[in-house]
């Protein structure tokens, strides 16, 4: 008897503790109908489906859109899908479960999420999609930095900073995301027409930072005099900032989303310049989008998001 | 008391009664949680792991490992993208798929059978191989998969059941009869519970090790062809980490990693585990973060248990 009741404790201890980190974790318990202060207005629910919260620049866009969503009463219901597809898509289902009021989405992938929006039209829920597109379903609104034109800032600042003439490495982020194929085509579409600038080295590093550094160190062995770097966001840059310090080489090096690290880094001379996306600005726009389909009101399809370069002044 | 513990405990009970409290305590929790629709939903979710799992049901009896299985997926995931792409038939892209999961399971089989590499060692190194391979097939991007009757695998009805819900049903059925109801299933056991004394009455285990990853390769297969279909697109990285997820849910149902026992209705149980869970705690706007702590916790409390028990006897 006594074996079970150490299994029994086990059991509810751990519980507890499944409790008490659930209770932490920051979310509200939805408030019981029968607790509900009587007044006339539904809060809004809002659900926001981020591809990953292991990325800074996503953990911006949430807390973007918390702020926004506080500042209106707004509830917002986060999920995290680890950049897997499948995942986001079941966590879309269950936002459509939960009958959340508008669903703001960040697709892991432009395709893969086709399904999940179609699903959502059906139970009549509005999708917004924030940084990325779906390439299929009916989409409300899309909410994102112009990648195009970031890669071109970049390419732009490359080319003055090498006066025209040189060699550049090129880090590319997942290979099949928007992101990365936007950005390097609108860094090619400036630097491929400069006949002095050669691109000697084009890798994938998957928006990540270790990744970055091996594929950094990889590209020196074999492109030692390397003069620019252009990374398709800053966690690659920052990894490759890693490579370069430790082989002693100062070279341009740009990255792209103008994060806090980066933008630190910049500051202090370590990076060159970051496009600067706002991924907060991003978040919040977000939610006041969904706010005003809520409310019914127009919205346009597109809504571009502005994107500097910092550089250090 | 003691005599109904032990009945229990012979007809390992143990994995279905925490399934049942699980669902209780999300049911009380929210009230979004028992409803049919989102029943349908948590089945819809698990069937790929449990395809899987299935699968890994066989070779954990046999007292090896699988680490390929997303790997597989992945690979026959975009080669059926691929043949979709160039026109052929939907009926003959599903056997297609499973064909080519088959080949990289015999393949691991004959790794293991004949060139005595141990399973770990061996199914690492395929995992790895048959990623590499999908990234050149796929030169990185999602293909995309879009045919009406072949997005009807992953994500059609039949009647008011989806469709992969079915498939995961009758593969499930199929996998318990043939492990118990067929020599050559019997045979697993016997390999796995002590391999010289199989071998010393006659039993093959180089052909049972074989069939037993040609079972997982062939799951994996098919599992690869509904992910792409519900995704209508393949996805070069799709699967990363499902060989994870679903080692899980066989350890969750029960089986014994040291070979021997177990059986597909505990995995069956032990997949229901992990995708209640899933779903439960995105119902209950738990953070990712805190979510995957949660999962931990019950597969170690699980195996806990499971050992408690194996220690009587």
């Amino acid at each position: 008897m006594k074996r079970y009741l150490k299994a029994a404790s086990l059991v509810v201890g751990s519980l507890f503790i499944v409790g008490m980190l659930a209770g932490c974790s920051g979310s509200k318990e939805p408030p019981k109908p029968a607790e509900k202060p009587a007044d006339s207005t539904k809060q809004m629910t809002v659900g926001i489906a981020l591809s990953t919260l292991n990325n800074p620049f996503f953990v911006d866009m949430r807390d973007g859109a918390q702020a926004a969503a506080d500042k209106i009463g707004a509830k917002l219901i986060v999920m995290d899908a680890q950049d897997d597809a499948s995942k986001q898509v079941s966590q879309v289902e269950n936002l459509i479960q939960q009958k959340v009021d508008i669903i703001l989405l960040n697709p892991t992938d432009s395709d893969g999420l086709v399904a999940a929006v179609k699903e959502a039209n059906k139970a009549n829920i509005p999708v917004i999609t924030l940084d990325r597109s779906v390439s299929g379903g009916d989409v409300i609104s899309h909410i994102a930095s112009d990648n195009v034109s970031g890669g071109k800032l970049a390419a732009d600042f490359v080319i003055k900073s090498l006066n025209g003439k040189g060699k550049v490495a090129e880090l590319e982020g997942i290979a099949g995301t928007s992101a990365a194929r936007d950005r390097g085509q609108g860094f090619h579409s400036l630097i491929d027409s400069e006949k002095e600038i050669k691109v000697v080295a084009k890798q994938p590093a998957d928006f990540n930072r270790s990744k970055g550094m091996t594929v950094m160190e990889n590209i020196l062995q074999s492109q030692p005099d390397l003069q620019a770097v252009f990374c398709h966001n800053d966690e690659m840059a920052l990894g490759a900032l890693q490579a370069l310090q430790a082989a002693k080489k100062n070279v341009i090096l740009v990255g792209f989303d103008g994060g806090a690290d980066a933008v630190k880094a910049v500051q202090e001379g370590k990076m060159s310049a970051t496009v600067a996306q706002q991924p907060k600005l991003i978040g919040e726009i977000g939610v006041q989008t969904a706010e005003k389909v809520v409310k019914k009101e127009k919205v346009e399809a597109k809504i571009p998001v502005a994107l500097k370069l910092i550089t250090k002044q | 008391m003691r005599d109904l513990l032990d009945k229990l405990r012979r007809y390992r009970m143990g994995p279905l009664i925490g399934l049942v409290l699980i669902c209780i305590a999300l049911t009380l929790m929210s009230d979004r949680f028992f409803t049919p629709a989102n029943i349908l939903n948590i089945a819809r979710q698990v069937s790929i792991n449990t395809l899987l799992a299935v699968g890994m049901t066989f070779v954990i009896i046999s007292g090896g490992i699988d680490l390929s299985v997303g790997s597989i997926l992945a690979f026959a995931g975009a080669l059926a993208a691929g043949a979709l792409a160039s026109g052929i038939d939907t009926g003959l892209v599903l056997l297609y798929a499973c064909l080519i999961g088959l080949a990289g399971g015999t393949l691991n089989g004959l790794l293991i059978a004949y060139g005595r590499i141990a399973p770990f060692v061996a199914t690492l190194g395929t995992m790895t191989l048959f990623r590499g391979a999908t990234l050149i097939y796929t030169e990185g991007r999602p293909i995309r998969a879009v045919e009406e009757g072949f997005n009807a695998i992953g994500g059609g009805y039949l009647g008011p059941i989806p469709t992969p819900v079915v498939i995961t049903a009758v593969m499930v059925f199929l996998a318990w009869f043939v492990l118990n109801r067929m020599t050559v299933g019997r045979r697993v056991f016997a390999v796995g519970g002590n391999e010289e004394a199989a071998v010393l009455s006659g039993v093959k285990a180089t052909y049972s090790k074989v069939f037993v990853y040609a079972v997982s390769g062939l799951m994996c297969g098919l599992a690869g062809a509904i992910l792409t279909s519900r995704l209508m697109s393949a996805q070069p990285t799709a699967g990363a980490g499902y060989e994870l997820d679903a080692i899980a849910a066989v350890v969750l149902g029960g089986t014994s990693l040291s070979g021997g026992q177990g059986g597909v209705l505990g995995t069956l149980v032990g997949a229901l585990i992990i995708g209640v869970l899933d779903n439960g705690l995105n119902i209950l706007n738990v953070s990712s973060f805190y979510q995957q702590a949660v999962k931990g916790i019950v597969i170690l409390i699980a195996v806990l248990l499971d050992r408690r028990n194996a220690a009587r006897g």
